[in-house]
């Protein structure tokens, strides 16, 4: 005979706190705050959804929208292509995998407001390497605080050299899982190396790409450390990624309705493309 | 489809081999005739998979050659020697359907699609895939993966041998059955040079026509099932081959006649110079009966498994085992242990010692 009782509850309780002060609480807040007006001394005037309209029709937005779908897409064009053509060529036996593999992580264990203190240094013109090497030897002239295209290559060149590690070693992961078998039969069948990459590595490499571009979409989509040390969203509003127009609205401008607003809308846009993205990947796999 | 001919083959993993421990494979010399259906068995680690990968092209030997119909391929790559292999996990092309994976081997060719379709039709049909041939690869059953696998082995006409690589070892039970008969008939069907390895007795005798059995690295018997099982060549051959194997007993030899635990034992015939330090007298348990004389023994184990009993005795600190009908002594009763004359042989230093006399028919 069992007895019913409620003392589940306290076993979910825990799980239950920590996701209402972790993201259930703050989210509100924000959505609390997207829908009214404030003037300070917790006075609020209800406002519908005048903000969410506002933000929607704001050129301002359309323009840091643009500016981050354009650095999403570049770093992913660069960084997957590269990512698996470095995992391809490093050796998958040997006393060099545990090399290549700490090389590999090295970028990704650097915070990353050092990341875009680095490269900020290195890419003065004055004192760089780089920026010294590129206006002073090669005689380019290139000043990522002047020309709008030299802070462009910069963000997206920093962003290559930070993160590809990531898609490196998790394609290098794929390639690793595949027995030789595989690679002995191809022979046999005469498969060409392409033929080899497209029926064999990349089917193989498939899911764990599939997160690393989600993972790299993400994270690059709301990048904010890096771009707001190097240009602080400049020259003009040339670099103003999303993130970057967002906190310049909430804290720069302390209008918190529309910067409440706009976030509730960068959430929705960057939830909506990784599940678009996931369900297309994955939608052969489930039957 | 080809005579494969090994001349003095010698493989060894280290790449400075000093004693002849340091080679996986010691000297074979072998010729496989044109069309045969042959198995390599033995333990694992004997070196059959190596001898497998020198004859595929995926290992270059230390020593030796490998010629296909007089031509030396030693040093030729997999996919110049024309031969087909096929794994002991199934290797599929996960996005490509099945009729795409066994017109894989064919494409890469460059065969026209006319004879693409002919064979993979033709293959599909003796395989019993020719339903799944518009089906995605990567969602089949085990065995039927494996069937795609052997297909784009058998699918190119003109190979010179198709390998299998313990090709059973992922199947469930009651399909290994169905798809070794299958193996059979399909080698009847296209009359390629087949090469089975396997470590399964069942498996090498039911496929071959010749068995070749190794161990450590050393080809110590070849033959058909039949002579395999009633005259090994050596102990091993006579332990590994039968279910239960050969009895193997210490025997001391004096005088021409043989000795076990103080009897003298009759030989099917005259013992070869024996010039080992080691022998043993050598007979399988079907040939061993229980009587009323003989030598006795203590029942150690009795188990039916089904059409007949084990018996497991002991007899002066070792141990014999007899094949009887029906139900068998009860354990620890005391037996006569009869061996039959002409199926008693003499090992020594493991190699036979004794030759068929007048008794043998």
């Amino acid at each position: 005979m069992k007895t019913e009782n409620q003392k589940a509850w306290f076993f979910v309780l825990p799980v239950l706190l920590l996701v209402a002060f972790n993201a259930l609480i703050p989210m509100m807040t924000v959505v609390n705050y997207s829908v009214q007006e404030t003037f300070g001394d917790n006075v609020f005037f209800w406002q519908g959804l005048d903000w969410f309209e506002q933000i929607l029709r704001s050129d301002r937005f359309h323009a840091a929208l643009g500016r981050q779908f354009l650095f999403t897409f570049l770093i992913l064009v660069i960084e997957v292509p590269l990512g698996i053509a470095i995992a391809l060529s490093m050796p998958r036996k040997g006393i060099w995998v545990p090399v290549c593999l700490v090389l590999m992580a090295l970028p990704m264990l650097i915070p990353w407001n050092v990341v875009g203190a680095m490269w900020n240094i290195f890419t003065l013109p004055d004192i760089g390497l780089l920026g010294y090497f590129l206006n002073h030897v090669m005689g380019i002239d290139y000043d990522m605080t002047q020309d709008p295209l030299a802070a462009w290559i910069t963000i997206v060149t920093m962003d290559v050299w930070h993160w590809t590690s990531l898609v490196v070693l998790l394609s290098y992961a794929g390639l690793v899982s595949i027995p030789d078998a595989y690679y002995q039969a191809a022979k046999i069948d005469g498969a060409s190396n392409w033929a080899v990459f497209r029926f064999i590595q990349l089917p193989k490499m498939k899911t764990v790409l599939t997160i690393a571009i989600l993972l790299r979409f993400m994270d690059s989509f709301n990048i904010y450390t890096e771009p707001f040390v190097m240009t602080g969203g400049g020259p003009g509003n040339s670099t103003t990624l999303l993130s970057i127009d967002l906190v310049k609205i909430a804290l720069g401008q302390f209008d918190l309705g529309p910067a409440a607003a706009m976030s509730l809308i960068y959430f929705a846009i960057t939830l909506l493309v990784s599940w678009l993205f996931y369900t297309l990947m994955t939608k052969d796999d489930l039957n | 489809m080809a005579k494969i001919t090994l001349s003095k083959l010698r493989h060894s993993y280290y790449p400075n081999p000093k004693s002849a421990d340091d080679y996986a494979l010691k000297e074979i010399d072998l010729d496989w005739t044109d069309g045969g259906a042959y198995a390599l068995l033995g333990p694992s680690g004997c070196g059959k998979s190596t001898l497998l990968n020198i004859i595929s092209g995926l290992l270059v030997p230390s020593e030796g050659r490998i010629l296909f119909d007089g031509q030396d391929v030693t040093e030729l790559p997999p996919d110049k020697r024309n031969i087909a292999q096929v794994f002991q996990f199934p290797v599929i092309y996960d996005t490509m359907t099945v009729y795409d994976n066994l017109a894989f081997p064919l494409r890469n060719r460059g065969r026209d699609e006319a004879t693409v379709r002919e064979r993979v039709t033709a293959i599909a049909e003796m395989l019993e895939l020719s339903d799944l041939l518009d089906r995605k690869a990567a969602h089949l059953s085990p065995d039927n993966k494996q069937k795609i696998s052997m297909g784009r082995g058998l699918v190119r006409q003109d190979v010179n041998v198709v390998m299998f690589d313990e090709p059973l070892t992922v199947i469930d039970p009651h399909l290994k059955w169905k798809l070794r008969s299958k193996l059979k008939e399909l080698h009847q069907r296209v009359r390629a040079t087949m090469i089975y390895v396997t470590h399964d007795q069942t498996e090498a005798l039911t496929f071959a026509d010749q068995v070749v059995v190794m161990q450590e690295g050393e080809v110590v018997q070849i033959g058909t099932p039949v002579e395999l099982f009633d005259r090994p060549a050596h102990t091993f051959v006579g332990h590994f081959i039968g279910s239960p194997g050969m009895n193997i007993l210490p025997a001391e030899v004096s005088d021409g006649v043989a000795h076990f635990a103080g009897q003298a034992i009759p030989l099917e015939g005259p013992i070869t110079a024996v010039a080992g330090t080691r022998t043993e007298i050598g007979i399988r348990p079907e040939f061993v009966s229980l009587g009323q004389s003989g030598l006795p023994a203590t029942v150690t184990k009795v188990s039916d498994v089904g059409r007949h009993t084990v018996v497991e005795c002991e007899v002066a600190g070792s141990r014999v085992n007899a094949i009887v009908n029906g139900p068998g002594p009860n354990r620890g009763a005391m037996v006569f242990l009869d061996f039959r004359r002409d199926q008693t042989r003499l090992y020594a230093d493991g190699w036979i010692a004794s030759t068929a006399g007048e008794s043998a028919t």
